[in-house]
């Protein structure tokens, strides 16, 4: 994985985004917003799981209105966090606090995951019964937990106290970065 | 208020207790920052589904009335924790943020989103007016909204 970030590292885009004075921070400044946009949209997806608003709407009325505009968010965050990545690859990928944002996104995905499986089988039933079960409560709120973590974790790669190239470390934290 | 007056208040800001604190400690400055970000998200989430709803692009069977209920709790909520991480942000590089033009749009754009968030806005909403004004309410509020956010995360890079 290193080598590839060595080799992504070498590669003119890369080198180019890393060094513009707009670029850059306009994709990063993007980044935040789309994150806005993701996250924003996805509170209110898993609130009103949990009961606490728009209970007016039906499950599926809700997730037809707000999770198009969640998934965009995704994609377009998802994008930019790309290229913010492909702009500083060795950097990026030896950073303690971004190997802890990938682990949360896998743990997160792993949720939505489960989360839609259920909820596509048993939306409907959900809607005529207005119930929802416990576990999908409890699902919904660890979404936004984990996703909360990600905002924070991505937030702190900006800062480079745990870098390799800032020596003495402890020994767990260079095992980890290696 | 001259311009020499008004730096050396934020001279006095940066000097306060917060500022300093702030700027003693390795991680209070990026935690707070973190948290801030995430009440921008919550903030975002709710002007994000009010103003596309009053835009007419989603929730379409909807009261624009209920939407706007349903979101405005959670837009205090957002912007209460905006402020309450905000300030002590500002506190400890408040000299900064004088010569940062940035900080400067970012904070004429949140007065006025302020003023017309909750004086416009949401009392016209609320009161049940219907004009054909509505989506121009909607894209006004999303843009003074997206250049508060996005000014705000332009400081860091001046």
């Amino acid at each position: 994985m290193l080598d590839i970030a060595k080799w992504l590292a070498t590669t003119e885009w890369s080198i180019a985004l890393h060094e513009s004075l707009y670029l850059y921070p306009w994709i990063e400044s993007s980044h935040v917003l789309f994150i806005c946009f993701f996250f924003g949209t996805l509170l209110f997806v898993d609130l009103r799981l949990t009961g606490k608003v728009f209970t007016n709407l039906s499950i599926s009325e809700m997730n037809k209105g707000i999770l198009p505009l969640t998934i965009i968010g995704f994609c377009l965050m998802t994008l930019t966090g790309l290229l913010l990545f492909y702009a500083i690859p060795v950097r990026n990928y030896q950073n303690i606090f971004f190997r802890i944002k990938i682990l949360l996104i896998i743990i997160a995905g792993l949720n939505a995951l489960f989360f839609h499986k259920r909820m596509s089988k048993e939306a409907k039933k959900w809607d005529k019964d207005s119930f929802i079960p416990k576990s999908m409560k409890a699902s919904a709120i660890a979404s936004l937990f984990t996703w909360s973590l990600v905002i924070i974790s991505g937030r702190l790669i900006a800062y480079n106290w745990f870098d390799c190239d800032r020596q003495p470390q402890p020994e767990w934290i260079n095992f980890l970065t290696s | 208020m001259e311009s020499n007056q008004i730096i050396e208040l934020f001279y006095f800001f940066e000097d306060s207790f917060i500022g300093e604190y702030i700027r003693g400690s390795t991680w209070l400055f990026p935690v707070i920052e973190s948290f801030h970000l995430i009440g921008l998200a919550i903030l975002g989430g709710s002007v994000v589904i009010g103003d596309f709803r009053l835009m007419g692009f989603i929730l379409k069977r909807e009261k624009i009335g209920y939407v706007i209920k349903q979101t405005r709790v959670w837009f205090k909520l957002g912007f209460f924790i905006l402020v309450s991480t905000g300030i002590p942000l500002f506190l400890s590089e408040a000299v900064k943020c004088f010569y940062s033009r940035a900080f400067w749009i970012k904070m004429i754009c949140l007065v006025i989103g302020i003023v017309f968030t909750f004086l416009v806005r949401n009392p016209l909403v609320l009161k049940g007016y219907d004009g054909k004004i509505i989506p121009l309410l909607g894209f006004s509020s999303f843009f003074l909204w997206t250049v508060v956010a996005a000014s705000g995360r332009w400081i860091g890079f001046s």
